[in-house]
């Protein structure tokens, strides 16, 4: 997995509540067998009309926000659908970091597993960097993991963030290699549960 | 010490706690549908992993698939391959698939129930968030990524964090015209999409004992809309009365020691929750959705809802931005709104004791003239036993579609879906901008209010049918 240590662009402003799975990745591109490519359907019924023009004034839409690789959002973002085309989603647009006040369990995990970074911050911060992101001049952020730091233009803010994922994210640990580790602690289990409930096995 | 249904199966279920606290917990069992599987079974191929438990293991397709004319195959080429990458993927990996013209195939959380899949005790997942839905048996069932579902396939563990625990308790008796669907509507107007973060949902209360199997379903299904990580319905005799016979379940050697497990599994007396929330059942009415998130609920006998009255300017902008997304005025009633499509189907409501409370109202009756209206049985078996019983027939005369089982409208990502500005009476689960066709207006609610808009052409008081 790709590793989180830095980043440093423009962080974009999306101050809406509860940003659903769906707005952020339609079902009609949930179609694809790849992880890749979806950066382009990102948000995709703001950022086009049903004719498929570029609605100008979504904030995604319009320089310098449209290169951002850092999203400002509102509380619960990414609740309903578990799809992990979300993540990949805004990761292929660039989007490699978002700050909220909080988010959906299963779209905050899908993030870790993507080497992307979500960070919660209580709302005064969140709206500091909301002002931060959005009016005119430098729209440049810099999130530091190891320092747990969002260096803004306005100054910095420190944020929280669980070690064990943040080791894992710094290192770009492949998780399913980490588990395999542990394959005879599963053996055990396994043993140990067949004989108490041996028709649970095929 | 006391304990709860949750802590006892997650307990049981430890393979290995990291000094930080995450855990590795076994899975049980694992359902895979077409639509979060390609990537991690890609990701089993690259790595040249192999599925740990393909007996523990079971996926058919249900997003994709189209409700008419099942025997021309996928029209879709999009759609078409996806289902045939997860035939290709099953047949590779060894896993166990229910095909498209299997009687047994339909939306992947009605069908593990229904085969007996899934059981109390057990941990279950799925790459599909309603995976809360399989918590009604008294198994701890989560929604995961895809990323987790390669992580599954190749480990049979999940690496989690143990979330909190929150007891919702709804004792009292239900009016009638009150449905299962009105009782978990009830709950996430209460708490709010995000109340459930980070929690596992234990319903609880003399209600709920009093729900059959397939309606403790239809609560635990909407767990994930109030926001939780799983529902939980603790185990009792309904439970395992449905389980008896069923082709997956223990078999009648070993059931009766199966219960014995089974009986073991409630919350002790004086469990403690970190969070206790108490409704009232006598105060749940027949509700419906007037926004454009599963929280904007309001009695059917109520007005739709004025953003001036909201507690915050992030809530009233929220209100304003969903009331014009629903194109609806604060102050008209919610019976005076017009649908121009009804369905009826889902995870949420698409068995088959959904289907007798949308026929019992529409027998005899028509649906009114200018609504297109379709009933979508949640699997091959349901609409078998539907037709058996001839509800089928009763859809038919009244004027609604009778489909073949899949996920349909409820996401339209197949050939079934709402038209730009169409408004929708849905027995779904989410009433997202776009979720039901781009531009599509969902309103919520349960299968007899759904079969009753259908008929008088309006959101309608299923309380005005029962003559
Ligand atoms: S019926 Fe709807 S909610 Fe249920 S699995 Fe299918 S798409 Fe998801």
């Amino acid at each position: 997995m790709e590793s989180f240590t830095t980043l440093t662009g423009v962080a974009a402003p999306l101050p809406m509540v509860n940003v659903d799975t769906d707005m952020i990745i339609p079902k009609q591109y949930l179609k694809t067998i790849r992880r890749t490519g979806l950066g382009q359907y990102l948000f995709d019924e703001l950022r086009r009309t049903p004719d498929g023009e570029r609605i100008a004034d979504f904030v995604l839409n319009r320089a310098p926000w449209d290169q951002a690789k850092i999203l400002i959002a509102g509380a619960n973002f990414g609740c309903g659908s578990s799809r992990e085309h979300a993540p990949w989603a805004l990761n292929d647009f660039g989007i490699r970091c978002i700050i909220a006040p909080g988010f959906a369990d299963i779209f905050y995990n899908n993030c870790f597993q993507n080497g992307m970074l979500p960070i919660v911050l209580p709302q005064a911060d969140i709206d500091t960097l909301l002002a931060a992101a959005s009016g005119c001049g430098n729209h440049t952020f810099t999130v530091d993991l190891d320092s747990r730091t969002i260096a803004h233009p306005g100054g910095e803010i420190a944020f929280d963030i669980d070690p064990e994922r943040r080791r894992r994210l710094l290192e770009g640990l492949d998780n399913i290699g980490l588990t395999l580790e542990k394959a005879a602690a599963i053996n055990d289990f396994e043993s140990r549960q067949r004989s108490a409930a041996p028709w649970l096995y095929a | 010490m006391a304990r709860t249904l949750f802590e006892k199966i997650w307990d049981a279920h430890l393979v290995d706690k990291a000094a930080d606290g995450a855990a590795t917990l076994y899975v049980d069992r694992h359902l895979v549908h077409e639509v979060t599987s390609p990537q991690a079974f890609e990701g089993l191929r690259i790595a040249g992993r192999s599925v740990r438990r393909p007996d523990a293991t079971l996926a058919v397709a249900d997003h994709n698939v189209p409700t008419t004319a099942r025997a021309e195959g996928i029209r879709d080429p999009e759609s078409r391959l996806q289902v045939e990458t997860l035939e290709a993927n099953c047949a590779e990996f060894g896993v166990p698939y229910f095909a498209m013209d299997d009687v047994r195939q339909g939306i992947v959380h009605i069908v593990g129930p229904e085969q007996g899949m899934t059981q109390p005790g057990m941990t279950i997942v799925c790459g599909d968030s309603h995976t809360s839905t399989h918590g009604a048996f008294g198994a701890l069932a989560f929604g995961i990524g895809t990323s987790e579902v390669e992580h599954v396939l190749a480990t049979q563990t999940m690496v989690q964090r143990r979330p909190k625990s929150m007891r919702v308790t709804i004792d009292g008796a239900l009016h009638p015209g009150v449905a299962a669907k009105d009782v978990i509507l009830a709950v996430i107007g209460a708490i709010g999409t995000a109340g459930g973060t980070g929690h596992v949902i234990e319903y609880a209360g003399s209600v709920i004992r009093g729900l059959s199997m397939e309606e403790r379903m239809t609560v635990c299904n909407m767990s994930i809309e109030a926001g939780a990580r799983a529902g939980l319905i603790a185990p009792d005799a309904v439970t395992f009365d449905y389980l008896r016979g069923r082709p997956l379940a223990p078999g009648e050697a070993d059931f009766d020691r199966a219960v014995e497990l089974w009986r073991a599994l409630p919350s002790d007396p004086g469990a403690a929750y970190d969070r206790e929330v108490k409704l009232d059942a006598a105060a749940i009415a027949p509700l419906v959705t007037w926004g454009t998130s599963p929280e904007d609920v309001v009695a059917i006998d109520g007005v739709v809802p004025d953003p001036a009255d909201a507690r915050d300017a992030g809530k009233r902008a929220a209100m304003e931005r969903s009331l014009a997304y629903m194109d609806l005025v604060p102050g008209t009633l919610m019976t005076e709104v017009a649908v121009d499509r009804v369905f009826i189907g889902s995870c949420t409501n698409g068995r088959i004791g959904d289907l007798r409370a949308a026929a019992a109202i529409a027998r005899g009756r028509k649906v009114a003239a200018g609504v297109s209206a379709m009933v979508v049985p949640g699997s091959g078996l349901v609409k078998r036993q539907a037709e058996e019983e001839g509800l089928d027939q009763v859809f038919l005369d009244a004027g609604f579609e009778w489909r073949e089982p899949g996920c349909s409208m409820c996401l339209a990502m197949n050939a079934d879906r709402l038209e730009p500005g169409e408004r929708c009476a849905s027995t779904s689960n989410r009433n997202f901008e776009g979720r039901q066709g781009r531009g599509g207006r969902t309103h919520l609610m349960g299968p007899a209010m759904a079969a009753a808009a259908a008929i008088t052409g309006r959101l309608a008081d299923v309380r005005d049918f029962n003559e």
